[in-house]
């Protein structure tokens, strides 16, 4: 099973999961057939990262709770986990932020165990170094990898006018990498070819395509939950019975934010952060 | 709620293997039904197909309905009934549903307003009453117009279309509930079995019960998908048979 030759890979998926479906748990069995049918990559662990509530987003539930129905909803799986970091900080954390803490974090736990196998240390262990991580990250076999897990409009989004910052989509797609679900019949190449960013790194960007199309958007869920209508199969059930039971989303709770400008919209349009 | 008609929805497919799609059309069903104000859904019954069906890659029926139970586990009011799957012969689908109506009326004997029966289907099933050889048209007549239909449908498929060129279906159209899908959610069991003899996963478009009966009993592979290779579909290979006797 174990191939030295293969990249170890940690996938990486943040949103609002406000809640999470099962869709987005597809995502994660997708993505890793994807990258594993390849034969340069071993993914043993998936990370769902639900937004903090300075996000702003309309009709945000309270990150406690969207963090609870994601362990819930993971609660079978026996590599995706919840990380509820993001979710717990004040204000709203830029993407690349979240990669960076979540790569500190894989770095610090292969290092704890490269000093128990004392034959790797000093082989594998490299520091960021004063030419930046360009070098130090891409392409290395023997070292994990973090990849951005996301869907199409996430590389669509892209090209949004104050969404994102330049400097960051090059950090998330250079230094880490992405992958991205795609409905078939949807053109994301388009968007690669047409950024030049993406498209510099497009060797470091994996498009997966879903041959079974799919839509449960939570917004058509938080819809249908406020309309009193079933949910079942489309959310694990015991996401189904926690909403019941702490009776979110209403319609009070989706004018929640109603007039607020989403966060990285306030902060990038400012013109600095 | 005291004047609403009681309502029992009846499947009939493969369910080679079920998936949650299957079980949405149930919860869809019962939503609109009861929008209706017309409609109290009391049951759901799935209902699958015998093997003698002959459809290219169908598992055995003990098999299918194995799984639809281990799937419909946790549904209070959708249900797995086998009597399709173990006949003999291919059965109609208005046979099936005379015989699971004499069974709702026999256990409603004493009682008044038993339930109505109608069949729930996929968009895509309203056109097979197009398709030449497929179905009979006093069969047709008797599934909308005795019982009735309720069919949802997603994408871009156009079910009032399908009704308005069919004068049958025109005719009984007011025993014909359209039922809108907006979460278009297109797992097919086609793609299911397709990601299964690749090795690919699954998890999330199907219950975790049923995937891992498919993994212990080695279902779906490349070998069963050659099952019913080639061969006619029972219901087309009927065509031309005499008529059979109308039940009582």
């Amino acid at each position: 099973m174990e191939n030295s030759d293969q990249t170890k890979v940690v996938l990486l998926a943040c949103g609002s999961y406000n809640p999470i479906t099962n869709i987005h748990l597809r995502m994660f069995e997708l993505a890793r057939d994807h990258l594993e049918d390849t034969g340069n990559y071993r993914v043993f662990k998936g990370i769902i990262s639900p937004v903090g509530d300075g996000y702003k987003k309309k009709g945000l539930i309270e990150a406690a709770h969207r963090i609870e129905m994601a362990k819930l909803a993971t609660e079978s799986s026996n590599w995706v986990r919840v990380d509820p970091w993001e979710g717990q900080q004040a204000e709203w954390v830029e993407t690349v932020k979240v990669l960076r803490h979540h790569y500190e974090e894989l770095l610090a736990a292969e290092r704890n165990k490269d000093e128990v196998d004392t034959v790797k240390v000093g082989k594998k262990r490299r520091h960021e170094d004063s030419d930046g991580w360009a070098h130090s990250h891409c392409g290395k076999t023997g070292m994990t990898q973090l990849k951005l897990l996301c869907g199409a409009d996430v590389l669509e989004s892209f090209s949004v006018p104050n969404l994102w910052k330049p400097e960051d989509i090059t950090e998330i797609v250079g230094r880490y990498g992405l992958v991205c679900i795609t409905r078939a019949g949807s053109d994301a190449w388009k968007f690669v070819h047409q950024s030049d960013i993406l498209w510099r790194h497009r060797k470091n960007i994996h498009l997966v395509k879903e041959w079974v199309t799919n839509e449960i958007s939570a917004t058509h869920v938080r819809r249908a939950l406020r309309r009193g209508q079933s949910v079942r199969y489309l959310l694990p059930d015991p996401v189904v019975q926690y909403i019941q039971e702490q009776g979110l989303y209403s319609a009070d709770s989706e004018e929640k934010n109603a007039d607020v400008v989403l966060a990285p919209l306030q902060k990038y349009s400012k013109g600095c952060n | 709620m005291a004047c609403r008609v009681p309502l029992v929805l009846l499947a009939c497919g493969s369910f080679n293997p079920i998936t949650y799609q299957h079980m949405r059309l149930f919860e869809l069903a019962r939503d609109h039904m009861h929008q209706s104000g017309q409609f109290q859904v009391v049951g759901g019954i799935v209902s699958p197909v015998s093997d003698v069906y002959g459809k290219q890659g169908l598992a055995p029926a003990r098999h299918r309905v194995a799984m639809a139970r281990l799937a419909l586990r946790s549904s209070d009011w959708v249900r797995v009934d086998d009597w399709e799957s173990e006949q003999a012969d291919w059965t109609e689908t208005v046979v099936t549903m005379r015989h699971h109506y004499d069974r709702i009326l026999k256990e409603h004997q004493n009682t008044t307003g038993a339930p109505q029966l109608k069949l729930l289907c996929g968009a895509d099933f309203l056109d097979t009453f197009q398709v030449p050889g497929l179905w009979r048209a006093d069969h047709v007549a008797e599934v909308t117009g005795r019982f009735g239909l309720v069919c949802v449908s997603r994408g871009g498929l156009l079910p009032h279309r399908a009704v308005h060129e069919s004068d049958t279906l025109s005719r009984h159209g007011n025993n014909i509930f359209l039922v809108r899908d907006w979460i278009s959610n297109e797992i097919s069991a086609t793609e299911v079995r397709r990601a299964l003899r690749r090795g690919l996963s699954v998890k999330y478009l199907l219950p975790d019960p049923v995937i891992d009966y498919i993994r212990e009993r080695g279902l779906y592979t490349w070998e069963s998908e050659q099952r019913n290779r080639g061969a006619a579909l029972r219901p087309l290979a009927q065509q031309g048979a005499p008529p059979e006797t109308p039940a009582d």
